[in-house]
């Protein structure tokens, strides 16, 4: 019975997470279009519910009662998987992070590593999808963008040791209460920066939306998909677009703590800082994907390894020698 | 390279440049509408939907000379005349097929008595195929329901002709 218990308890404590994420995803698409509307001064959505806020809503019905092609020259189960463990991938990795010091589906100690390792496997749903597809636009993107997510990686992860070397932990929690006094994104903020272009390559975005490029690979990977696939997709997509900005406010901008730790501000609760901080930085994202024309491959490649990677380098080494210089360094 | 531009891309300061302009380019007013509640300004030469026009009292324009049959590029004009009673020639059909209609404007430039005319209505999309193969009927129908802006149209557009 009491293992029951804990499966119901779990399974609450799950949709109550997931449920949200979906419908935020939903609402994401419909800012981000908006967004980008605004800024090339059109209207953007705004017929579908108050401000077009159900649109994203309408396009999902579409795309429920939409048919799903199969290729036949295609590997099906691979095929059928490769949507699956994208949008799987992407929401799995929320379970870990916090939304205040209680509200974290699993206050594991090794977050961080789980983070960067979850979202480091997202790179197979598109791997799967472009191969699965046996067509060459597919292929030649999902090439790109296992390239592409593969250099991205290795600088986010130099820049995650960054941080780590001030708190002195893995645990996501640590991580937010360490900056109680001072954001990392002021010590760090070349970081902050990097941190925030890798991760628009890591996503896909533009300027590093190479593999779906359209004027050249039609649609990358996606190419083949239709229907609810090709809606997984995109829901994987931004759900994981939002968790690269939730990793962003964890890592540099104070997670869930209070900006002002004055009495009216301290009220507020934690969750909504939290919301308030992975929107802006999704602003940005949005704001980016306006005004940027997309990279070539090989300047794409150039940013990533000539550039990226030595500068987060020097900087480990840079934060190392500070903090241990003036004996700063977190002992647990 | 040059050190202000190294400078230029080491602190993104064009990136900061072009998010400015952007945050600045939401706030200013949009250039779209919301078409199918607001619509746009269409000039008096709009070429849409076609009309047959009537006299003030209620006689067809049209003499049947068929310069506009001849004149159409598509060939999307039929017209058949007759002698009426009073000894006028009428058309007994005008038929214009939507389908293969270019929307050139050379019936309406054609017509001697400003008969066949291209009024402001774009918004004429059917189910079927049958329903755009406009009759004598249709048009005139057309005529009379869009005559105060056709007037209007063609006298702003006199001083052109």
């Amino acid at each position: 019975m009491e293992y029951l218990n804990i499966i119901f308890l779990q399974t609450y404590k799950i949709l109550f997470l997931l449920v949200p994420v979906l419908v935020s995803v939903a609402m994401i698409v419909w800012l981000d279009r908006r967004i980008w509307a605004f800024v090339q001064k059109r209207q953007g959505p705004n017929v579908v519910g108050p401000f077009g806020l159900l649109q994203s809503l309408a396009d999902a019905l579409k795309y429920i009662f939409k048919e799903v092609i199969i290729p036949s020259s295609s590997n099906k189960v691979i095929f059928i998987l490769a949507p699956i463990v994208t949008m799987t991938l992407a929401l799995v990795s929320w379970a870990v992070i916090p939304f205040s010091a209680t509200q974290v589906l699993a206050d594991i100690n090794v977050g961080i590593l789980y983070l960067f390792a979850v979202s480091s496997l997202g790179v197979y749903g598109i791997i799967m999808g472009g191969w699965a597809s046996n067509s060459k636009y597919p292929f030649l993107g999902a090439i790109r963008s296992a390239a592409q997510m593969v250099s991205y990686e290795v600088s986010i992860g130099v820049i995650i040791i960054n941080v780590l070397l001030c708190v002195g932990s893995l645990n996501l929690n640590d991580i937010v209460m360490a900056q109680k006094n001072l954001w990392f994104v002021i010590p760090l903020f070349p970081m902050f920066v990097i941190f925030f272009i890798s991760s628009l390559a890591e996503t896909n975005r533009p300027p590093f939306d190479l593999p779906e490029a359209e004027a050249e690979l039609v649609a990358g990977y996606q190419t083949e998909y239709s229907g609810m696939m090709y809606a997984m997709f995109w829901l994987g997509e931004y759900a994981n677009i939002l968790l690269m900005c939730a990793m962003g406010a964890i890592l540099f901008l104070g997670g869930w703590l209070s900006p002002i730790d004055l009495y009216p501000f301290s009220l507020i609760p934690g969750a909504i800082w939290m919301i308030f901080k992975i929107l802006f930085l999704f602003v940005l994202f949005a704001l980016v994907k306006a005004i940027v024309p997309r990279y070539r491959y090989d300047q794409l490649m150039r940013l990533g390894w000539k550039i990226f990677l030595p500068l987060s380098l020097t900087w480990v080494v840079l934060t190392a020698s500070y903090l241990f210089y003036f004996n700063l360094l977190p002992v647990n | 390279m040059k050190i202000s531009r190294i400078f230029k891309t080491i602190f993104l300061l064009d990136f900061l440049g072009g998010l400015n302009i952007a945050i600045k380019e939401i706030f200013k007013p949009k250039k779209t509408i919301n078409y199918p509640f607001e619509k746009g300004k269409i000039s008096p030469r709009f070429r849409g939907e076609h009309a047959l026009r009537r006299y003030p009292n209620g006689e067809e324009r049209c003499i049947a000379c068929k310069l506009c049959e001849a004149v159409c590029p598509a060939q999307a004009i039929t017209i058949e005349s007759s002698e009426r009673a009073d000894g006028s020639r009428k058309t007994t059909r005008y038929d214009i097929d939507m389908m293969k209609c270019i929307y050139c404007g050379l019936c309406e430039e054609s017509c001697p008595v400003d008969a066949i005319v291209q009024g402001p209505n774009f918004e004429f999309s059917t189910e079927t195929r049958e329903e755009l193969y406009y009759n004598k009927e249709k048009l005139l129908d057309n005529g009379d329901r869009w005559e105060n802006i056709l007037a209007a149209n063609i006298k702003a557009d006199n001083s052109h002709r």
